[in-house]
Formats: structure tokens, sequence, C-alpha cells
């Protein structure tokens, strides 16, 4: 056994009397040791991680303080204005509805452009570029540029479908496009940052599995629903998570493209958690809408650990 | 030629015609940016091949905006994140990896939960607190609440306990304490994981909005993306020329190193993302 690590898993296995009895001081320094180098790192962890979530929870049964008024508890009172608050369930079923989108396709277009890069097709390096490159732009700078794209009549997308003799269209204006215009920016933004899991993972697989296949008469496309894509249901898990994730948690676009307009149909749970707590100032409201969204990501973080392989935690 | 062999032509063919569509749809937004920066601006909106170039667009919004502070607040914030990120992180990962110590995997648990619960979604209890810290609208109220990274903490963890136990307990038997271990030996055969951790950490933090927009409230503090979005949102008429030139301005230190170190991010992503 290692040095520094005399006493691993024993302190579980132990009663708790015993664990105190044998300490002898090199054992003790190693809790000191293992403790006194984590401190650092738990402290701010613990003030802006784990103490925000339970205050979060707290706020959420008590009032707003408003000037010399003090927050007094309220019990249920912020759930009950929030489930009769209909923005708050437009901006749910808004969020819903972009997850659902947005997660198959960025999913969708990250594998199918790791597949096509990772064949022998010419000029690969200049596609990863194109690829990869909104990964690296600040959504704020790119979702300007979107902005242009979508202007009514000299935007890009006028311009195109002018060309077929369409009339003019007000893209974000327009409470039947906004939120899709939302969602193909977001798509846009991500699928190249997941294309390189799917490539790293395609570049594991034995090209000899495939070229077997063939040689029994295989099409490439049932090589690749037999073979590559269960081989790669790993990193399309990885990959699933953080779109997720990122569904819930990134709504730049939205402050600079539409405000959450027209009408709240492009409101998303963030942006209204922001709205409500840094325009309106409705601190405790803003929180009961944060436990929504926590409890949300709980639930994730439930489902990840429960699908993933145990080894991510406890190699 | 084999009729199968015509009809896997006809499919790369294919393929490589969806690729390209495909890769011209991706770097659109960046190449109109460009279009419309380098051309005056009644050829924001009219792609003309004869137009003439300029740099006006540059000189303007460079001089509409205090850019250059901006560019300082940046670089002094996404410095400091990753120096106290890469110290906090490497002492915990070190915990984690070679001392059992009590409550051990409970704590490690309770620093993952980090990954799912980032301090993005919890902008109002943060607030909050730099409220009660009086550090609203400073530049390390941008950077606390990211500081002890969940992420940066797992990947060293991981990369630490795949050193060898011989080169820990050979440095140790020549009379190194812990920390004397840590620097010489598992620092040192983590360079690529740091290079990695880095270049993510830089980009996610150059490139952040929601909470610096929310926790600034004055030039010397502001971020770019913050500086870029007042910018652009203020009311000096649009004028999209000035406004895509601020946006490259905005990015282009990020992108260049990007085109520079093209391999070294792509793998750095890779490696960040491969746990």
């Amino acid at each position: 056994m290692h040095g520094v690590e005399p006493i691993a898993g024993a302190p579980a296995a132990l009663p708790p009397q015993a664990r105190f009895t044998g300490v002898t001081p090199a054992r003790l320094a190693v809790h000191v040791y293992g403790w006194l180098l984590l401190l650092p790192a738990a402290v701010l962890l613990i003030t802006f991680t784990h103490y925000p979530a339970i205050a979060t929870l707290v706020d959420s049964f008590y009032s707003t303080p408003r000037g010399r008024r003090a927050a007094v508890f309220v019990g249920l009172d912020n759930y009950q204005a929030m489930l009769a608050d209909p923005v708050f369930w437009r901006a749910l079923q808004n969020n819903i509805i972009y997850a659902a989108s947005v997660i198959p396709l960025t999913v969708v277009l990250a594998l199918a452009m790791a597949v096509l890069i990772n064949g022998n097709i010419k000029g690969r390096a200049l596609l990863r570029l194109s690829f990869f490159t909104p990964t690296v732009l600040p959504m704020i700078a790119v979702a300007n540029v979107w902005l242009f794209f979508y202007s009514p009549g000299y935007g890009l997308f006028d311009q195109l479908f002018g060309l077929f003799g369409t009339t003019t269209h007000n893209w974000l204006g327009d409470r039947h496009t906004a939120l899709a215009c939302l969602i193909a920016v977001a798509v846009w933004k991500d699928a190249g940052f997941f294309m390189i899991f799917y490539l790293a993972a395609l570049q594991q697989i034995s090209p000899q599995l495939a070229e077997a296949a063939a040689i029994e008469g295989a099409s490439r496309w049932y090589v690749f629903r037999r073979i590559t894509f269960p081989l790669l249901m790993p990193t399309t898990l990885f990959v699933l998570v953080n779109a997720i994730i990122n569904s819930f948690r990134l709504v730049d676009h939205i402050v600079v493209m539409t405000e959450g307009g027209p009408d709240n149909t492009t409101a998303l749970l963030l942006f209204y958690i922001y709205e409500v707590g840094f325009k309106f100032w409705d601190t405790a409201y803003a929180a009961t809408l944060t436990v929504v969204l926590l409890v949300l990501l709980a639930f994730l973080a439930l489902g990840q650990f429960l699908l993933f392989d145990r080894k991510i935690h406890y190699q | 030629m084999s009729a199968m062999q015509k009809i896997r032509g006809a499919d790369i063919a294919l393929e490589a015609a969806a690729a390209w569509l495909l890769a011209l749809i991706w770097i659109l937004p960046l190449a109109y940016a460009v279009w419309a920066a380098i051309h005056p601006s009644e050829y924001s909106a009219h792609f003309a091949p004869d137009a003439p170039l300029t740099v006006a667009n540059f000189v303007k919004a460079w001089n509409a905006a205090p850019f250059a502070r901006y560019f300082l607040n940046t670089f002094i914030l996404v410095t400091m994140i990753l120096v106290v990120q890469l110290v906090l992180c490497t002492l915990a990962a070190y915990a984690f990896a070679r001392f059992s110590f009590a409550g051990r995997d409970i704590a490690f648990i309770l620093v993952l939960l980090q990954l799912m619960i980032m301090p993005d979604v919890l902008i109002v209890e943060n607030y909050r607190t730099m409220t009660a810290l009086g550090l609203v609208d400073t530049i390390p109220a941008i950077g606390l609440p990211y500081m002890a990274s969940a992420f940066g903490i797992f990947l060293l963890r991981q990369t630490f306990k795949t050193v060898p136990h011989e080169l820990d307990e050979a440095a140790r038997i020549e009379g190194a304490g812990p920390l004397q271990v840590l620097l010489k030996v598992y620092v040192p055969l983590a360079k690529p994981v740091y290079i990695a951790y880095g270049l993510v950490s830089v980009s996610y933090h150059w490139n952040n909005f929601l909470w610096p927009l929310i926790v600034t409230n004055s030039v010397g503090t502001r971020p770019l993306t913050v500086g870029l979005q007042i910018f652009a949102s203020s009311d000096q008429g649009i004028d999209w020329s000035v406004i895509t030139a601020a946006t490259l301005i905005t990015s282009a230190p990020l992108l260049v190193a990007f085109l520079l170190f093209q391999r070294q991010f792509v793998q750095s992503f890779m490696h960040a993302g491969i746990r």
C-alpha cells in the first residue's frame, strides 16, 4: 500500500468509537493534510454554490424586503403567486420547447459533422475549423450578427427569401418565429463544440469493423446504425447531459436579440429569473423561480448519476 | 467499376456536398461580420464585389466606447480567475487523489454538485452575497463564484490518480514533504491538463456575460462582453458596420489565438470533455 494512504477505506468500516481510539500521529496527519488542502476550495464552493442553493430555498418562503420593511415569512405565498403567474408558465413552456428542439438538433448535427469529417473527405481541416469556430466566439458577439441576419427588409434572411419573391418578415418580432430564431442560434453555437467529442470517439473505433461489415455486403447506413452508433452511446450520453444543461443555463442571446419578447414568447426560465430579480427587483419571487430551475437541474443530476458508469465518480 | 462502387462514389460526392454546405452556413456569421466591418456602411447589406475597403468602422467603434478599458478589465478578470482556479483546484485535487481523509467521498460528491448547479443559475443569491461583502461592481465579484471550479478539481484529480505511487514515494524517501511532492512530482506531470483547462477556462470567462452584466455597473469593472452589449444596444442608430467591427474587436484575441493554435484548442476542449 501507498505511503500516504495508510487507512484507505478504514474509517467507514470501523465503529465510531474505534475510529478515534487508534489514531496515530501519522494517521491524524492524513486527515489534517487532506482537509487543509481542500479548505480554500471548500470555503469558496460553500459560499457561492451550496449556501446560495439553500438560501434560495429559504428565501422563497419569505417576502421581498422593500425599503425599511424587512422580509417576513409568507409560507407558500410565493409559490401560489408563481402557479398563478402566466409568464412563469409561458417561460417554462418556452424552455421545454427550446430544450426539446435545441438538444436533438445539436446532437444530430454534431454527429453528422463528426462522421462527415472522419471520412476521407478533402479539406477536413477547413471543415473542422468552420464547424468549431462558433465555440470560441462570445455568444454576445455572434448574437449581434444574427440580429442583423434576422432584421426585416435588409437582413440576410429577407434578402435571401426576397430572391424568391417573398415579402419581408419581422423574424424576431413575430411571436410565431421568434423562438425558432433563437433555437437556430443556439444550435449553430454548440453543434461544433459537441462535434469534437464525437470526432474523438470515432477515432477510437477500429476501421476494421466497418471494413469487415463492408466485405459482408453491409451498406454504409447499416454499418453506422448497427456498429458505429451503438459504440458512440457513451459520447451521446455525455453530449446530451451537457446540451440539456446549456439549454437551461445560457440566455445571453435572449438579452441581445429579443429581451424575452414579443409577448414573452422567447422568455426562458433563467431569463425570467434575471428579469424578476434585476429589473423588477422582486428577489423573493426570483428565488422561488430559481427553486424550480434547481429542482429541474437536480433531477438531471440524479438522472446522470443513475445513467452513467459509476466509475466516473469512484474510480 | 462495379454498380456497388458507383453507388458508393455517388454517396461520397453527396456527403462532400452536404459537408461543404454545412460548413458554409457555419462560417457565414463570421464571414458576414468581416464583410460588414471592412466595408463602408452602405455596403453592410449590399454585397457588391467591387465594394471599397476601409478601416473606418474599427476606428469609429474603438472611439465610441472605452474598449481599451474593457480589454484591460477582461484581461485582469480571466487572469485572476485562472490563477486562483489553478492553485485551489490543484490543492483540492491532490487531497482527493492522494489523501484518504475522513469524509472524503461525501466531500467529493458535494464538489461535483457544482457541475450541475452552476454559479450561472444562482445569480439572485450570489448578488445578495456580493452586496453583503461590499463587492458589487468590482472585478473580484465577477470571478469569485467561479474560482473553486468543480470541473477543474475533477479533471486534475483524475490526472493525479494516474501518477505512479513509486514516483511519489521516491520523492518522499528523499525527504520531500507533501507540498514539495505535489510541486515536484504531480504538477509537472499534469502540464498538458493544465494547458487544456487553462484554454477552456479563459475562453469561458472571456465570453461570459449574464453574471458580469448583473454585478458590474461602471466602465472601470465591465468586461468586454458587457461593454459590447451596452455599446450595441445604445441608441446611436443601428450602424451594422460599426457594430460588427466592435464584435470583431471583442472576439479578436480568442479568435486569433484559436486560428494560430487550432489543434491545441480542439484537443483541449476535447480533453476537458472526456473525463
